[in-house]
């Protein structure tokens, strides 16, 4: 039997394929993972000045202000590198993109001073209280998305050095940094919960 | 009949492979990311867990069906119906509903196979594993402190029963780890339906005429990405809480129980929703060809349904009434969810309208999915009266409750899940299922159901609460509860018989052809089993029911859209 497509002899109607999957999906994947946030970030304002015992963020927050510059500004590089890319422009693509992997990473290096100060020095860990539990959670679920943001940054990097990133890989490259931009985004929320209406 | 029609769509050219040693078999079953294998594979691992999900509430039921029975001691009783609910819904529900979407929807849009092929096994391989974790706990569960077992929390697990205080040993750890596993699985399903119903329709299928199961299933994935992660982050606190030494649910250090409670059913009720949506989804497929009638009200259908996702999402906190939430709350949970009872009542109306006046055919089908309609009905009006709060302060957590909800998930959706078997077990395996057995198999469980489901009101209108271990003599209880075990068994001896058939029919079924419901949507175009790659040439279309216009081309539907 021969493969007769179902057709009728109508007018065609211009298929949809103008959504890519890859885009689909990466948006459906921040869908879900923003609800993720809004349960700890409303858990974070919920609890707020509820911990029986100090310390009080008051005490120990001081504004991240030049980290946070720092990845805000990672959202500006990532974008730049993606049109270069478009353009076919590889080296400065590859520059963009390097840059972009340096700022996050001054972001996690002041996250983790941060965390080492309080730890070592002011003892205040996710046991001493719930402002403790709160803080680290919610800037810890950010910062593991940072990281996993970063392998995933630091692999397109390395096969940019290596010349395997072509013009045809935009598209892909753009699903990537889609979820960047998200990092970022929620940076915004976590910053203004955590160090401005919870201090 | 349609068998004369030259079906489109596949080329028959499957030649018959040379047999090759089990392991290869194995291996292929194991490796592969073929849309069609994956959703097999999801429904035969649901199935298992559906019989070891049963034996438990059959043991629950001996336990409970005279006064003062010590058939089990209490802790094993107390993990029974924990676990009980857990894979019901966790590795019954889920998977089984997700097994059918993985293996119609590319079919259903005309598609050689899902937006993520390796995504897809990933899900399946991640629910698989979770499942396998959370069984293990009866096993693993004594760690080195050498308490607990399996859970034994009850499936909402409240707090602060959840804590190391009163949870010593692993099981709570089982419990958390395996539904976060399983949740990122069910996440990377949801993804990759809305992906591949957004993005790989075939030529001509606008969303408007895309059949109403992916659509619906689009809403539930969507549901999915927004009811199933809470959870998730839930079961991170717990773990931090019991690791790390949090304290959110601690109230001891300020942290807050009912803050456990919002977040659980943030996800538990739109899970409800999650399951149910599939089941309307089945309905809407099989009801129309069974009463040889397109289905009425399309739009409306696919309007009703992206509402109850809106709404669904708002009505949590009508399982939390008892707690000593503000009258402001209180009033907001009662309509939000009695609103859901608008989006649900057109569906109803929707289904009769597209049964009235048609040529019914009552095969096993259509007999599951009228039984359905009345039982969704009345499930639903329970439901209504458990939205009034002041009735629900009266009988919250008692078997009103039980009753009610297994009214909707057995009544309603297993019921639609055994229709689905009937109606695409011929696509599936290109055998049909016996009838005789099926007319068996359909009264059988017809009778078991409404026998424990149907009684199991009436203790709970007489106060016996729910995840009790046993009742006195002179509660009244008794007899009540008699009939529900024997109800209880009625229905195992239903299921046993649509088992046997399942397996029987695969050797010995009729052999189907590729059309034997005279149906009207892409799956029904290509062979039974399809070969891997569906469809040799990608089917183009001009209507929501293709298959109609192709057999019927001087008066095609697309006439009439």
């Amino acid at each position: 039997m021969s493969a007769v497509p179902i057709v009728m002899p109508a007018h065609h109607p211009p298929a949809e394929e103008n959504l890519s999957r890859g885009t689909v999906g990466m948006l459906c994947l921040i869908g879900g993972e923003s609800a993720i946030f809004a349960i700890f970030v409303v858990a974070y304002i919920f609890y707020i000045g509820k911990s029986l015992s100090g310390p009080t963020p008051g005490q120990l927050l001081d504004v991240p202000i030049f980290t946070t510059i720092c990845l805000l500004s990672s959202s500006l590089t990532i974008w730049f590198a993606e049109k270069a890319l478009h353009k076919g422009a590889i080296r400065v693509f590859t520059a963009w993109w390097a840059v972009t992997i340096v700022l996050a990473a001054i972001f996690l290096g002041g996250t983790a001073r941060e965390w080492y100060g309080f730890i070592y020095h002011d003892h205040f860990t996710i046991k001493t209280n719930l402002f403790g539990t709160t803080f680290y959670s919610l800037v810890g679920l950010h910062a593991t998305h940072v990281v996993v943001g970063l392998l995933m940054l630091s692999l397109v990097l390395i096969f940019a050095l290596m010349g395997k990133i072509q013009q045809h890989h935009a598209d892909r490259v753009a699903v990537l940094s889609l979820y960047w931009h998200f990092v970022d985004a929620v940076w915004v929320v976590v910053f203004t919960v955590v160090y401005i209406i919870g201090r | 009949m349609a068998d004369s029609l030259p079906l489109p769509g596949t080329v028959d050219l499957t030649a018959s492979v040379p047999s090759r040693p089990f392991v290869d078999l194995m291996h292929d079953w194991v490796t592969t990311v073929d849309h069609k294998r994956l959703g097999l594979m999801y429904i035969a691992y649901s199935l298992c867990f559906l019989l070891a999900a049963g034996v438990e509430a059959l043991l629950i039921r001996i336990q409970l069906a005279i006064p003062n029975n010590t058939f089990v001691t209490p802790e094993v009783y107390n993990r029974f119906f924990t676990m009980h609910g857990t894979t019901m819904v966790f590795l019954v529900g889920m998977p089984i509903l997700f097994g059918f979407a993985n293996y119609l929807i590319p079919l259903m849009i005309g598609a050689r196979d899902m937006a993520f092929p390796r995504l897809n096994a990933f899900g399946f391989w991640m629910t698989a594993f979770g499942g396998i974790l959370l069984y293990y706990s009866y096993i693993g569960g004594d760690g080195l402190y050498g308490a607990g077992s399996a859970p034994d929390v009850g499936w909402f697990a409240y707090a602060p029963l959840t804590a190391r205080a009163f949870s010593r040993g692993h099981t709570m750890d089982y419990w958390a780890l395996s539904l976060i596993v399983m949740g990122f699985g069910t996440i990377a399903t949801a993804v990759n339906i809305i992906a591949t119903a957004l993005c790989m329709r075939c030529k001509g299928m606008t969303l408007m005429k895309m059949p109403l199961l992916p659509w619906l299933y689009v809403v539930v994935s969507f549901m999915v990405l927004i009811a199933v992660t809470p959870l998730s982050a839930a079961q991170i606190m717990l773990l931090i809480d019991r690791y790390l030494g949090g304290h959110f649910f601690d109230t001891q250090a300020g942290g807050s129980a009912v803050m456990w409670m919002h977040f659980f059913w943030i996800f538990g009720h739109p899970e409800v929703y999650i399951l149910v949506l599939p089941a309307f989804a089945f309905a809407n497929e099989i009801i129309p060809v069974f009463s040889r009638k397109a289905i009425f009200g399309y739009p409306a259908m696919v309007a009703a349904s992206v509402g109850i996702g809106f709404v669904s999402l708002g009505v949590w906190a009508h399982h939390m009434f008892t707690i000593g939430m503000t009258p402001m709350s209180n009033t907001f949970f009662v309509l939000s969810t009695m609103l859901v009872g608008i989006p649900t009542g057109i569906k109803i109306f929707n289904w009769l309208a597209t049964i009235w006046g048609g040529h019914i055919r009552f095969a096993t089908p259509m007999l599951f999915s009228v039984a359905f309609l009345f039982q969704f009905l009345i499930a639903g009006l329970t439901g209504i009266t458990l939205a009034v709060a002041p009735f629900d302060w009266q009988v919250h957590n008692t078997y009103y409750v039980v009753a009610h909800f297994h009214y909707v998930l057995v009544g309603a959706i297993l019921f639609m899940i055994f229709a689905a078997f009937y109606y695409w077990y011929p696509k599936m395996t290109g055998r049909m299922m016996d009838e005789t057995l099926g007319k068996w198999h359909f009264w059988l469980m017809l009778i078991g159901f409404h026998l424990t489901f149907d009684f199991m009101h009436i203790p709970g209108i007489l106060g016996m609460p729910r995840q009790i271990y046993t009742y006195g003599p002179d509660r009244g209880w008794g007899m009540w509860n008699m009939i529900v075990t024997v109800g209880a068994f009625v229905q195992a001896i239903a299921v046993l018989i649509f088992v046997f058939n399942l397996v029987r029919s695969y050797f010995v079924g009729k052999p189907a052809g590729p059309d034997p419901w005279d149906a009207w949507t892409l799956e029904w175009s290509t062979a039974s089993p399809p070969p891997v790659y569906n469809f040799a040439k990608l089917p183009e279309v001009q209507s929501r029911r293709p298959l109609w216009d192709l057999k019927h081309p001087e008066d095609p539907d697309m006439n009439y859209e």
